[in-house]
């Protein structure tokens, strides 16, 4: 018998092609270099995996994917459809992972000194060379490492010192719906200074069948900056999405994420914020939203490394038909973490019998002198609730709807500004289970 | 109006109502006063279609339909009010998305064009003023937070705004105190009219100086055992229950 020489993965053949046709700094490509070598030392995560346990990527892995061709077509409808009606944005549009000037709305200029740009365009930045793939919390997160090696473009957001950026900024993701599978790998790093303020909206849709969105978000928030950022995935029922979160909080900073996820067949977001120094503060909240045989799974690393830190997390989950949700997270309070203050909160309803949901808050102390509190709960619909809105006329069905729609929205509390808040709310409303039941009545 | 005919209903297999006769006329106010335990609570639901109360036998016609054919809501878009004696708190939901979305729903039912925002805006802060209710409570989820007053006065909001033709009121009295008694009373008051009849559940004979009722029934042991003019609520209030309570039975 001949040995069985397993064939690397396409991607990892295809690299040093795509490396050469590369004109690029040297720091990036040696950057690249070592991300795909971690990304083949780290392979395609399996279920035997700890942190992928409960979500497969094996039709990932199996896919023959190649990295997207620039330039696919762009559906109007679609982008259209990712603009919130009356919200006042820095707009930029991404296809594919391609920053596309030809379809990004003019949205007006930008404080001064502020820069909102392709990432391909910014890659003479000494504040790119110097953020860009450096947040510590990455090693393990394969399909981080193979972002790295492959994004053509992204978004470069930028923000100075004492500067506030009154207007969300809007990173548009639009994918393509493919004829083949493909790989498109945006890459977004966000750097705020000193006593700045941004707010940053990423919506995704439009990646059908066999079109892989391998995202990564790189975040430093400065010294008593502030940046609130906050993710729609809407892509088609069919799309993968994997995304990475990496927040990095400055002294006095404040991180504010709000993860949505609506769309993908396999949706897995991994979002890490490290306390880099005290008197931080985080809000993590999630929304996920399943039917069908949607997998929505989210995995959060909130880390409590200085003292005088605070972190708050709330993630619901709406898991209708044969849906299954994963929430996963983990929040770490080092020795030297004390006056930690952190809750973690994760609810679920349950819509049918065949829908699953895996919970796991994990708290890990290693402070004495903390405040630190964790759960999870799993529930039906209120029948009472039920009795009682259907006693006022209301049919079941929208009366359904209607304590869904209650039950997700406190999720969307911390956003701001309130329009941006009130939009990401009438995009939901409209993608929970029963909206049209609702509509109808 | 309503006319209930020995009705007999379970509930986790042990018979509540047993045998109870009930004739409501268009315009009458009517007051069920009994003992707690006694099962007025279950003609409540019985009549709202409460899901885990079974009817064995006995027929309940409402405006000429057989009333336990409805589901639910279809027995509010009738005509039919529930006033609940434990309102239901629901998170998330505001007031008065809630009620515009019920009052839609009977507008719809009836065919008639649906209020937008501001018209229903509009009537809800007339409607609001009535039952001497904060605008803020219409911003707030539905009962969350409320006192025990303000979850009754919101009943009474919800009558007011729904207009139903019958208005079956559970205990709407208990536990307030006289200030939101009056408020409440004053709101069954104005909705107190020649086409709607109102049934009033209660334990006390404390709201019925506030809304005089035109016939009094005494309730023991699941069903009618007496009826009588608005005076036999101060005869039971004077005497109480015992009288009519089946010997050994629970208080």
């Amino acid at each position: 018998m001949s040995p069985v020489v397993a064939r690397p993965h396409p991607l990892v053949e295809q690299f040093a092609a795509v490396q050469a046709q590369r004109s690029e700094p040297a720091w990036l490509k040696a950057r690249r270099q070592a991300a795909l070598e971690r990304f083949q030392s780290l392979g395609f995560p399996t279920k035997r995996d700890e942190a992928w346990k409960y979500t497969s990527v094996a039709p990932i892995a199996k896919a023959d994917l190649t990295p997207a061709d620039p330039g696919h077509a762009v559906d109007a409808q679609a982008l259209d459809a990712l603009r919130a009606p009356g919200l006042e944005t820095h707009e930029i549009v991404l296809v594919d992972g391609v920053f596309r000037p030809e379809v990004t709305r003019d949205t007006g200029p930008l404080p001064d000194g502020v820069l909102v740009q392709s990432l391909a365009g910014a890659l003479e930045s000494g504040v790119v060379e110097k953020h860009l793939e450096s947040h510590p919390d990455r090693d393990d997160l394969a399909f981080a490492a193979l972002n790295a090696a492959y994004f053509a473009d992204g978004v470069f957001v930028f923000v100075p010192k004492n500067v506030t950026v009154e207007k969300p900024v809007h990173i548009v993701h639009l994918g393509s719906r493919p004829e083949r599978p493909q790989l498109q790998a945006p890459r977004i790093l966000i750097v705020a200074e000193t006593s700045a303020r941004v707010q940053v909206l990423e919506s995704y849709g439009a990646s059908g069948e066999g079109g892989l969105t391998d995202a990564v978000t790189e975040v430093f928030v400065g010294a008593n900056a502030r940046v609130d950022h906050v993710k729609l995935q809407l892509e088609d029922e069919q799309a993968w999405h994997v995304a990475a979160i990496l927040a990095s909080i400055d002294r006095d900073g404040t991180f504010d994420s709000h993860s949505i996820s609506i769309g993908g067949a396999i949706a897995r977001n991994d979002i890490r914020v490290r306390f880099e120094q005290p008197g931080g503060s985080t809000t993590l909240n999630g929304l996920f939203v399943v039917h069908g045989e949607q997998l929505a799974d989210h995995h959060t690393v909130v880390d409590h490394r200085v003292p005088h830190c605070t972190s708050r997390e709330l993630y619901k989950g709406v898991l209708d038909e044969k849906g299954h949700g994963v929430f996963d997270g983990k929040v770490w309070v080092r020795p030297q973490a004390q006056k930690t203050d952190s809750v973690q909160t994760n609810k679920n309803l349950v819509l049918s019998k065949d829908a699953v949901i895996d919970t796991k808050p994990q708290l890990e102390i290693y402070a004495d002198d903390v405040r630190c509190a964790h759960g999870a709960t799993i529930g039906q619909i209120d029948e009472d609730a039920l009795y009682y809105l259907r006693a006022r006329g209301i049919g079941e069905s929208a009366a359904r709807s209607l304590l869904t729609r209650g039950f997700a929205t406190d999720v969307l509390d911390g956003i701001e500004p309130e329009p941006l808040r009130a939009a990401i709310q009438a995009w939901l409303v409209d993608k929970l289970p029963g909206a049209k039941e609702l509509e109808a009545e | 109006m309503l006319t209930i005919k020995n009705l007999h209903a379970t509930a986790g297999g042990a018979e509540i109502l047993k045998g109870l006769d009930l004739e409501v006329k268009p315009g009458e106010v009517h007051a069920i006063m009994g003992p707690n335990g006694s099962g007025k609570s279950t003609l409540a639901h019985v009549l709202a279609g409460k899901s885990g109360y079974e009817v064995t036998d006995g027929t309940v016609t409402f405006e000429g339909k057989n009333l336990l054919d409805l589901e639910v809501e279809d027995r509010a878009r009738a005509g039919l009010f529930l006033g609940f004696q434990y309102p239901v708190e629901i998170p998330g939901v505001a007031n008065n998305y809630f009620l515009r979305s019920a009052l839609n729903a009977l507008r719809k039912s009836r065919g008639e064009e649906e209020l937008d925002a501001m018209d229903f805006l509009q009537l809800i802060k007339q409607k609001a003023a009535l039952v001497e209710m904060d605008p803020k409570f219409l911003t707030r989820p539905v009962n969350v937070g409320f006192s025990g007053g303000e979850k009754k006065r919101n009943e009474i909001l919800q009558m007011a705004v729904l207009e139903p033709k019958l208005a079956v009121l559970d205990e709407t009295d208990s536990g307030l105190d006289i200030d939101a008694l009056r408020v409440v009373s004053k709101g069954i008051e104005s909705l107190r009219g020649p086409e709607r009849s109102i049934i009033l559940i209660t334990h006390y004979q404390r709201l019925l100086d506030y809304v005089v009722p035109d016939v009094v029934h005494v309730f023991a042991d699941g069903r009618i055992v007496k009826s009588g003019g608005k005076e036999l609520a101060l005869e039971l209030e004077k005497h109480g229950y015992a009288a009519f309570e089946p010997s050994g039975a629970k208080a």
